[in-house]
């Protein structure tokens, strides 16, 4: 796994526990992302998954391990990686479209007035908010602010973007619209996308892998589990696929009886699961005896 | 019914006349019970019996007259009211403006840098306490001008609040923005100016609202003790010469120059006000 575009290697996280002693977060994080790839992690809360994203991000620092992107370290917060934060961070004294102009023109210094301001135009009218483009973030809805802070993000074109839970706090219609516009603005321009989420469903409608992490303390990336269904995605029909079954049984399995206890392959490394190949999901979810269940994983894998 | 601000208005006009007319009836000069007054009793002021609070009447006769003719000058103890109060405005702002120039910078600072913060937390505690015209006769001595003098304890007394406001918005702007900024490889001075200072900007404010209006209760004592021109030298003034008309007249005008003040500063407030 050399040539990967983004390369964790060990990252973990210690806290003081406040009684002399420490708190691993997370410990020996690894994976690989490959370019055009969109990733969803999930996991407990508690696990750490905001601190592994931030690290990305370069906000916040790991306490070992290394990130590497495009052959060079990680270190501090960088245009060629945009984040989407679960509360917006919209500026609230900027209307929408000058929260993007804000944005585009920080990327591209060089641009002329017009160019910034066309371009940033473009990416609003993407997420259907052209007509709100001189409301300021107060005057939209929780939805609106979020595809404003979307079209923020994805009109600074980034390499790789981050998304910390940016649905989280949207009613579930909301979140279905503004889902889909993520899956048709993800089809356009296939951008390499990290997402934290706690929806299974989301996760399968727009990910090409997802990260299941086991609980904290000394959370571990455990697995890393392939969505083998066709692009392009639609909400509607996308449970209409056998495959869609499988892959979610799995992901419930695993959140609801086995993330305590499983553990990544030996060398560190996420083990590898295509739920959609084979029958052995339906086994799993009743609750069965841990050992077994690990064994059953490494079939599946084999 | 009318609305409340209708109902509050004719409430506030009844208040005033009933003011007035207690006021005027009570300063009803009672006529001299004996016809002839000696010549002894003439010159020791018997014919006005003693220096009394003029009525309304009389003050309004007396500001309409005044505020014909402000910018009159008649030598360096008969100025108009409008120049006088020029030079006191004069004086607030300058000193408002120079301590500006150093709150926001050093606020800045403080606000961001809680290393800063700590070391220069015990001056500001220790100076911001005391009373601008303590600083009197020390600037008298230092910059031998008692123009200049009136402008520097102007200068002190509006640096607190506007240096601690700034400090707090500063600190507390939202880490959610800095992270905007962050992520946007924004340089530090395009951070500030860019994010913390419109995110902060409506705490300053409030700063420098509370700054002016204490420069301005401060101007007429500090004038009153150096004297020359100004609004306070003018009351001062006056009340050397009885004439309390013009005393009145002058303590009501300092009432409306600081309430403009306070309105000009507060439409500024609402210019950077933003909801999140």
């Amino acid at each position: 796994m050399s040539k990967s575009f983004l390369e964790v290697d060990g990252l973990s996280k210690v806290y003081p526990d406040g009684q002399g002693g420490d708190l691993t977060v997370f410990e020996d994080i690894r994976f690989a992302l490959q370019k055009g790839e969109f990733v969803c992690i999930i996991g407990h809360s508690g696990c750490g998954k905001s601190t592994i994203l931030n690290v990305l991000a370069g906000l916040d620092e790991s306490s070992s391990g290394n990130v590497v992107m495009n052959g060079k370290e990680v270190k501090g917060p960088g245009l060629e990686r945009g984040v989407v934060f679960q509360n917006y961070s919209l500026l609230p004294w900027k209307t929408a479209l000058n929260n993007i102009i804000f944005a585009v023109k920080a990327r591209w210094p060089s641009w002329s007035k017009d160019k910034v301001r066309e371009h940033s135009e473009r990416y609003l009218k993407m997420v259907g908010l052209d007509h709100a483009m001189d409301r300021k973030p107060s005057q939209l809805s929780g939805g609106m602010r979020q595809r404003v802070s979307i079209a923020r993000a994805f009109a600074t074109q980034p390499e790789l973007l981050l998304l910390d839970e940016p649905f989280g706090a949207l009613d579930a219609l909301t979140r279905g619209v503004i889902q889909d516009e993520l899956v048709k603005i993800w089809e356009e321009t296939r951008q390499t996308v990290f997402m934290i989420t706690h929806d299974v469903d989301e996760a399968i409608l727009l990910s090409d892998r997802i990260f299941l992490m086991s609980n904290g303390p000394n959370a571990r990336i455990a697995e890393s589990v392939r969505v083998n269904l066709p692009h392009p995605r639609s909400r509607a029909t996308i449970f209409q696929n056998p495959a869609h079954q499988k892959i979610r049984h799995y992901l419930v399995d695993f959140l609801v009886n086995r993330s305590g206890s499983a553990q990544p392959d030996e060398d560190g490394t996420p083990k590898v699961i295509d739920p959609s190949d084979g029958d052995a999901v339906p086994q799993r979810v009743a609750a069965e005896p841990e050992a077994e269940t690990e064994t059953t994983a490494k079939a599946v894998n084999a | 019914m009318a609305s409340t601000s209708v109902r509050a208005g004719m409430l506030s006009l009844v208040f005033l006349v009933l003011f007035l007319g207690i006021w005027e009836f009570g300063t009803q000069v009672i006529a001299p019970q004996q016809g002839e007054l000696s010549e002894y009793e003439l010159l020791m002021g018997g014919a006005d019996q003693e220096a009394r609070v003029p009525p309304p009447s009389e003050i309004i006769r007396h500001a309409v007259a005044e505020l014909s003719d402000p910018f009159y000058d008649r030598g360096s103890n008969d100025k108009g009211i409008g120049t006088q109060l020029a030079y006191s405005i004069y004086r607030v702002l300058t000193g408002f403006l120079g301590a500006m120039a150093v709150a926001l910078p050093l606020g800045f600072l403080i606000g961001m840098s809680p290393l800063m913060y700590k070391a220069l937390n015990p001056y500001i505690q220790v100076l911001r306490p005391i009373s601008p015209l303590a600083w009197m006769p020390l600037a008298l001595f230092v910059i031998q001008d008692s123009e200049q003098s009136a402008i520097f304890v102007i200068f002190i007394c509006s640096i607190w609040p506007m240096l601690l406001n700034t400090a707090f918005g500063v600190a507390n702007v939202r880490q959610d923005w800095v992270n905007v900024a962050r992520t946007h490889e924004l340089s530090p001075i395009k951070t500030a100016v860019t994010v913390i200072l419109p995110a902060a900007a409506p705490t300053i404010l409030t700063g420098m609202r509370i700054s002016i209006g204490i420069a301005w209760l401060v101007i007429v004592a500090a004038e009153m003790l150096v004297g020359g021109t100004g609004i306070g030298y003018y009351v001062w003034n006056e009340w050397n010469n009885l004439d309390l008309a013009s005393v009145i007249f002058s303590i009501l005008m300092i009432g409306v120059v600081g309430m403009l003040l306070d309105l000009a500063l507060g439409k500024a407030q609402k210019l950077v006000e933003y909801k999140e």
